[in-house]
């Protein structure tokens, strides 16, 4: 171990006129350097401190002559940080110090010279760069050729044209082909980074360059694998046995220490199955990869995090990889917070009936911890569980049953969210529950838990006996409520009143609601809705009973899961920050190079059934303009109800009125076609129901059912803060 | 990848501050500060805001942060901050604010030299303490040959060893240490039984030497003697350091090697058949009316009475209502820490087959304010057992071969232990 330093002391604010004393006085009698070294020290302290050291620009750079290597690296940090600011003449004084290390006899002077110079991206330096990078290239010292390979990728970003002009992408394709592994892998980093410019020169890989690379694999450093086996997404294979033999040398990297070796080997495994015929090939390395993944748990908490957010796409496209091990997902008392939500996921994910009691008891351990956002995911998760396993169910709704019982407000709410979801995907079984939930009715303050309620009140009103107190006392709050419950309420008043049109309360209620729905609130869905219960009740009270109360598909969880499209595009992020959001990157990044899988005659059938194309570059055109009319609206102040109650008024004073002229009454219709009954009149009824409705007849949309149903579950996921999707514009960024 | 490196300590402030690419300015950092330093609650390890995304690890006392700006390979960027850490420990001895204050010279050398315009470079300790030290270096005289060997070192094949080792006694030790993590549930059933293993070298050889490691994993077993010997282990995976030959371990799970010089990690892997628990906890954790709790807690050493465990200590949550808890030990000492909800015991040492009783009873206000329900967080236990394997792991051999042909001689030890992972739920 080296002596222990006593620097902390320089980490005190200094004056720049202190600072160019102590280096004038430093140029005398100053043996070892000792005084020049202290106050760059000083400086470089304040320079990390955030403090402006840039007028000291002349005077440091004279150090530049001392011999010491400690001190050069100093003044080259000081170079770096204000280099690019600095006034021409300045510079100047700088470059012949550069260009006398660039041929100093010692190959790590030589590196860093030009290293330093390559951080330093104005024209003054680059052009004395360019030469010195062109020898270097060459330099008969790897470390100096692994250097210079990422300065390429340095000049490049300073200046795309003149790095092209100078052949400099020419010479890094050369490096591919150096002796030295390192260098090897810094120009395919190089490569890799130029290629995913949206101004770069396109990087691919055909077989012989491919193969190429993989024999600099084993002497390279667990960095350069990384890189090299990066580089191969831009391998295409053209025949089976090309994907299948690859993966075949690769697979030994599996059981490397380092992680994200581990993660990107797994990613060009995954990419190369797409291309594989040999079914007992892809199920043996699908096997092979499960333990790998299963043992980054035992790293530290952040890869950890990034391992589950990996393993929760994996399994979806893969199960084969991690079918039987739920158990090591369960969650430590100790690990974070992060750690703990993406276990959960997968954890439900993993559920089935075998395992679905062990599931069901760790669930119901964390529904009593302290976190109030892993205890309502915990609670949640017991509800999607009894939704997936059907086995399952009875002990799920016990144990939720308990969980409101013990009365914790946030719990009770969760629960009675999904105890909602739980009816619709087991009518007729647990109906039986429904007075125990009402009990905590007034625990219920949150829109979600709130409209669940509610609409379980509306759907089951005929078997509540006391239905039209509990939506009147629900109903006293109508206009402040959130837009969730708001439309909650109307659906299930207007529920209320066809179960029990004679009862002079339901009638009330009914009208209140409607009245407000359509005079007092501003929201358009709303008002429409409002609008729309009306006419049809007006109209023909028995057949709005058959359209509002008609029988709802029951809700599976069988959809709960990403296409196998979107999941071989996300797959082939494995590993990145687009693999932790399960977001393509070109959609929250800007500048972001998007990946897809290539057509090629080996591509799987299945796979090119399903093939992403890459959408172009979007650049944001003009602002869109619809021909025609656009939508008229209706003067203010003319409600068009003035009328009694619904049912009893006449029709076409219920009509709103478009045009001066009422539209005619619709003609009863006898036999009403389901389809046109809800995309018109009952879309996006009680939120979650109707969408799952639609979505059923459209049927196999695969996001379908449970987007709605489980919408703040979702919504719960890791995400970008304040990302929006817009690329190619500056103000995106809110930091700068 | 990188586009900058920053070391914060608690209070926010930058230690270090290396910007690789230009896309940022220094005062990203302030954005860090705000949006995690001083934010309470955070829930990620990774913020991504815009398209700029911040990785951080905490340690000790600081925060190790990584800025991008592209979409990252989030592994490679962890790894690098631990494999900093790492560099800092072996260099400083210690990683916190201390040791990067005083040394935070050598700190920015070391960041620019294992990292370019933010790709990971080589960042093997033995070499890097080759050509980055403390010591004053005159750039005139460092002969040519040395630092072109150096250089070699630092991208060549075996980059981890210097090639110039000597040593008077040539010696490796190898230390087998396992962590044992358990959930039991409060019926007494093992909900996940897992060993986490490490095996730890410090190779003090000449030379270049060549190592083959010989356990007895189940596979090997299979192999060899062509049918599954009875002290066979399984391992449900491992995973090796950069000097182990992948190749030659898939097609012969043999383990051969050029060690690095000095201490690494040769191997871990993990194993979850027929894992041996140690300590055996059994409470008895009994609510009298809403005033009281009453616990019985009894400990088993499960293992040969030649062994013992040491340093155990167990900690017994009690509500977060209780008032007094009163203990009474007969082995050890126990005592009440009200800041933390737990009964403390510690047990210096327990003997093999031995059984260690707790009693207490902890008494809790009954003031009517609304008592939470009692989460009842599991019983921890931590200990350590020499010369034990919960997985029952054996290192059969370890040769060296160098062709100078000296002896070697090899020490091997075994570790067990539990922190922070082995739970009893009651």
């Amino acid at each position: 171990m080296a002596q222990a330093g006593q620097d902390a002391k320089f980490f005190t604010r200094g004056k720049i006129e202190e600072f160019k004393a102590d280096l004038h006085a430093a140029d005398a009698k100053d043996k070892k350097f000792v005084k020049r070294k202290t106050v760059l020290k000083k400086i470089v302290a304040n320079i990390t401190m955030g403090n402006d050291m840039s007028p000291l620009f002349t005077d440091v750079v004279q150090s530049l002559g001392t011999p010491l290597l400690e001190i050069k690296k100093m003044v080259y940090l000081f170079l770096v940080s204000y280099g690019r600011s600095a006034k021409p003449e300045q510079i100047n004084m700088v470059i012949p110090f550069f260009l006398q290390d660039v041929n100093d006899r010692n190959p790590l002077i030589r590196a860093l010279a030009i290293r330093t110079m390559s951080y330093i991206p104005i024209p003054v330096v680059t052009d004395a760069l360019t030469e010195s990078l062109r020898h270097c290239l060459r330099d008969r010292d790897p470390y100096v050729r692994k250097t210079a390979a990422i300065c390429v990728a340095k000049l490049y970003a300073a200046d795309p044209r003149r790095a092209e002009k100078g052949g400099f992408v020419e010479m890094l394709r050369d490096l591919m082909l150096d002796a030295n592994a390192t260098v090897v892998a810094n120009a395919v980093a190089a490569l890799s980074e130029i290629g995913d410019r949206p101004d770069g020169v396109i990087f691919k890989l055909n077989l012989t360059a491919a193969n190429k690379l993989l024999s600099a694999l084993d002497e390279s450093s667990e960095w350069g694998q990384i890189y090299i086996m990066d580089s191969l997404l831009r391998f295409v294979p053209e025949r089976h046995s090309d994907a299948e033999i690859m993966a075949e040398r690769i697979v030994v990297q599996l059981q490397h220490a380092n992680s994200a070796v581990v993660l990107t080997t797994i990613k060009i495994l995954l990419y190369l199955m797409n291309y594989m015929e040999n079914r007992r090939l892809i199920e043996y390395l699908c096997k092979k990869m499960g333990p790998p993944l299963v043992a980054l748990l035992s790293s530290g908490p952040e890869v950890q995090y990034v391992a589950l957010r990996n393993i929760l796409l994996i399994i979806q496209r893969r199960p084969a990889v991690l079918k039987n091990d739920v158990k090591v997902f369960f969650c430590k008392y100790n690990d974070p917070i992060y750690v703990k939500l993406a276990k959960l996921e997968i954890m439900y994910r993993l559920a089935r009936a075998e395992n679905c009691r062990e599931v069901l008891a760790e669930l119901q351990e964390y529904a009593s911890e302290v976190d109030v956002d892993f205890v309502r995911k915990a609670v949640r998760s017991i509800g999607r569980l009894a939704i997936k396993v059907e086995p399952g169910a009875d002990g799920c709704i016990q144990t939720l049953l308990e969980l409101i019982e013990a009365g914790l407000a946030y719990v009770v709410q969760e629960a009675v969210i999904v105890i909602k979801d739980i009816f619709r995907r087991y009518p007729g079984k647990y109906e039986g529950i429904i007075p125990k939930l009402c009990e905590h009715l007034d625990s219920l303050d949150e829109p979600e838990s709130k409209a669940a309620i509610v609409w379980i009140i509306g759907q089951f009103a005929d078997r509540i006996d006391n239905a039209d107190d509990l939506l009147e006392v629900l109903v006293d709050t109508f206009l402040e409520e959130s837009v969730e419950v708001q439309l909650a309420l109307l659906t299930a008043t207007v529920k209320l009143f066809i179960y029990k049109s004679k009862s002079e309360k339901a009638k009330e209620l009914v009208h209140k609601i409607l009245k407000w729905a359509t005079e007092e609130v501003d929201n358009p869905d709303l008002r429409d809705r409002g609008f729309m219960y009306w006419r049809m009740l007006a109209i023909n009270p028995t057949l709005a009973g058959e359209i509002v109360l008609a029988e709802k598909p029951p809700i599976t969880t069988d959809s709960d899961r990403m296409d196998r499209g979107a999941l071989d595009q996300l797959l082939l992020h494995t590993g990145t920050l687009g693999s932790i959001y399960h977001k393509n990157p070109e959609t929250f990044i800007r500048n972001a190079a998007g990946r897809a899988l290539t057509d090629s005659p080996a591509l799987n059938p299945n796979s090119r059934a399903v093939l992403v194309h890459l959408p172009r570059p979007q650049i944001p055109g003009p602002p869109i303009s619809v021909q025609g009319r656009g939508p008229v609206e209706r003067p203010p102040n003319q409600p068009p109800t003035t009328t009694g109650p619904p049912g009893l008024a006449p029709t076409d004073s219920l009509i709103p009125g478009e045009d001066a002229a009422p539209a005619p009454p619709l003609p009863p219709r006898r036999n009403p076609a389901p389809q046109d009954s809800h995309t018109d009149d009952d879309d996006a009824g009680d939120d979650s129901d109707n969408d799952a409705e639609t979505a059923q007849n459209r049927n196999d949309d695969p996001y379908s059912n449970l987007d709605s149903a489980f919408s703040t579950y979702l919504a719960d996921e890791p995400k970008p803060m304040g990302a929006g999707a817009h690329r190619g514009r500056n103000d995106d960024d809110l930091l700068f | 990848m990188l586009s900058a490196f920053f070391i914060f300590n608690q209070k926010g402030e930058v230690l270090i501050s290396r910007l690789y690419r230009t896309d940022f300015k220094r005062s990203i950092a302030d954005v860090f500060r705000i949006q995690v330093v001083s934010n309470s609650d955070v829930r990620s390890p990774i913020i991504t805001l815009g398209s700029t995304s911040f990785f951080h690890v905490r340690i000790n006392n600081l925060y190790v942060v990584a800025v991008t700006k592209t979409n990252a390979n989030a592994a490679l960027v962890f790894e690098f901050c631990y494999r900093f850490i790492n560099i800092c420990k072996s260099y400083f001895g210690k990683i916190d604010e201390e040791a990067i204050k005083n040394n935070f010279a050598l700190v920015y050398e070391l960041i620019d030299e294992i990292c370019d315009f933010g790709y990971p470079q080589n960042s093997e300790i033995d070499t890097l303490k080759s050509y980055i030290t403390t010591e004053s270096v005159v750039s005139q005289n460092i002969p040519a040959d040395e630092s072109s060997k150096i250089t070699s070192q630092a991208t060549g094949a075996i980059s981890w060893r210097r090639p110039d080792v000597k040593y008077k006694k040539n010696e490796a030790f190898v230390d087998v240490i396992e962590t044992v993590n358990l959930s039991m549930s409060a019926k007494g059933n093992v909900l996940r039984a897992e060993v986490d293993g490490h095996i730890m070298m410090r190779a003090y050889l000449s030379g270049t030497p060549e190592c083959k490691f010989g356990l007895n994993d189940k596979l090997v077993i299979d192999k060899s003697q062509g049918g599954g010997g009875g002290d066979a282990v399984e391992l449900d995976d491992c995973r090796f350091h950069q000097c182990v030959r992948l190749n030659e371990f898939d097609a012969t799970r043999t383990i051969s090697f050029i060690p690095p010089d000095g201490e690494f990690e040769l191997m871990g892997y993990r194993s979850t058949s027929n894992v041996k628990l140690p300590l055996r906890v059994i409470p008895t954790v009994t609510e009298v009316g809403s005033g009281q709790v009453n616990y019985d807690v009894v400990v088993k050493a499960n293992f040969s009475n030649k062994l013992a465990a040491t340093n155990v200590v167990l900690r017994i949550p009690t509500p977060l209502n209780t008032t007094t808890a009163d203990c009474k030990v007969a082995t050890g000492k126990a005592k009440y820490a009200p800041s933390e909800n737990v009964m403390i015991w510690k047990i210096p040492r327990i003997q093999g087959g031995q059984e260690c009783i707790f009693s207490a009873t902890a008494i809790l206000t009954t003031s009517v304010t609304n008592r939470q329900v009692w989460a009842r967080p599991p019983i921890d236990v931590d200990f350590q057992v020499l010369m034990f394997t919960a997985s029952g792991l054996i290192v059969r051999f370890l040769k060296v071969f160098e062709k100078t042909s000296y002896q070697s001689i090899k020490w091997v030890r075994y570790l067990t232990k539990a922190s922070g992972g082995y739970q009893i739920r009651f």
